[in-house]
């Protein structure tokens, strides 16, 4: 077993260049993740790394938790916090310096074409995020009527999404799935 | 125009979207910033995001980058960022505790499938209202880049920065042409 503060700088180098590879979400590194905690380190086991992964996509908050729950895994409360800062600051970084050249030159005509043309993809990205999701989450009917509702009550009311999601869980408690 | 928000109205809005982001914060963070408080149009949110995600790291973390700093400098960007993750991570840390101890209860595991059912729908409704803006302005070719990236991350599940790389210099350069 190594030094606890030489485990540390190992997680944040480790996960601060997973950040700065990270093209299309926390969720495109999480593969490479699970290979570093389960077969590079042997952190956990393989099961272990599933199970944390579900609850990292069942909280609120930001795709990037299961980053979270491997450091909290490896070295407590202090190994959670660095591989939260560590997936998060050097893109955070980044973005900052882009978003500040990019906001200088967003009216020049390429500006526009980059705009313009960048849309389309992130629209067809987050359609087949829902596909991907909906093909995962919804096993048998009542789930997938619980998804349409949501899908229907989200596009054309004004109503907090909140409601819909906390009427779903409260379905799945009661037994009547 | 609304007032620009300064850190703590930015702290705020992106605590709230983070902790009200079950199963994806994307369709929480626009119904606050485009529909909600009016920080953003349609097609700005559309425009930033897309910036967003072709850079790395998770992608609404970066929006609140952006978003901080555009309204108030660093020390928004700092604000907006510390406001999204700080309460989900702590809580995240609790419910894996929790999880650990009552997760094998059958109630309990069936609530989780079916909030991710409605998370899920949550994703759809919000591809289809973004689609909205980009459908109305030049719909053939918007169209057509929109079904390829569906269709190579979704259906032919090929790794994002490649499908990045492929379709958004085509598309930039076909909106370039278009523009002339």
């Amino acid at each position: 077993m190594r030094l606890p503060l030489e485990l540390l700088v190992g997680l944040f180098a480790q996960f601060a260049l997973l950040s700065l590879v990270a093209f299309g979400g926390a969720n495109s590194v999480v593969p490479e993740m699970q290979r570093l905690a389960v077969e590079s380190h042997h952190w956990m086991s393989d099961k272990e790394f599933t199970a944390l992964f579900a609850i990292s996509q069942s909280a609120p908050g930001p795709n990037l938790m299961i980053a979270t729950l491997v450091g909290w895994k490896v070295a407590g409360v202090g190994g959670a916090l660095v591989a939260t800062v560590a997936i998060c600051g050097p893109s955070c970084l980044l973005t900052y310096w882009a978003a500040k050249a990019w906001d200088r030159r967003r009216n020049s005509a390429w500006g526009r074409a980059i705009a313009s043309g960048l849309a389309p993809v992130t629209v067809g990205m987050v359609s087949a995020t829902a596909w991907l999701l909906l093909r995962a989450a919804d096993l048998n009917l009542r789930l997938g009527a619980i998804s349409a509702t949501t899908a229907i009550v989200a596009y054309f009311t004004r109503l907090n999404p909140l409601w819909c999601l906390a009427a779903a869980a409260g379905l799945g408690l009661s037994g009547f799935l | 125009m609304i007032a620009a928000p300064n850190a703590r109205a930015l702290f705020l809005t992106f605590l709230g979207i983070g902790l009200s982001g079950f199963g994806g914060v994307l369709p929480f963070a626009r119904r606050a910033l485009v529909e909600r408080r009016g920080w953003m149009t349609e097609g700005g949110f559309n425009e930033t995001l897309a910036l967003c995600q072709s850079l790395p790291g998770p992608n609404i973390v970066n929006l609140s980058v952006v978003v901080g700093s555009r309204f108030a400098g660093a020390y928004g960007a700092f604000a907006s960022v510390f406001g999204l993750v700080a309460a989900p991570v702590g809580l995240v840390m609790v419910l894996a505790g929790l999880w650990g101890r009552f997760g094998a209860i059958g109630h309990v595991a069936s609530a989780v499938t079916a909030l991710s059912a409605a998370a899920a729908g949550l994703v759809a409704a919000t591809a289809a209202r973004m689609a909205r803006p980009l459908l109305s302005g030049s719909p053939l070719l918007g169209g057509v880049v929109m079904a390829a990236a569906f269709v190579a991350v979704g259906v032919l599940r090929s790794p994002l920065p490649l499908v990045m790389l492929v379709l958004a210099p085509l598309s930039v350069l076909a909106a370039r042409w278009r523009a002339r």
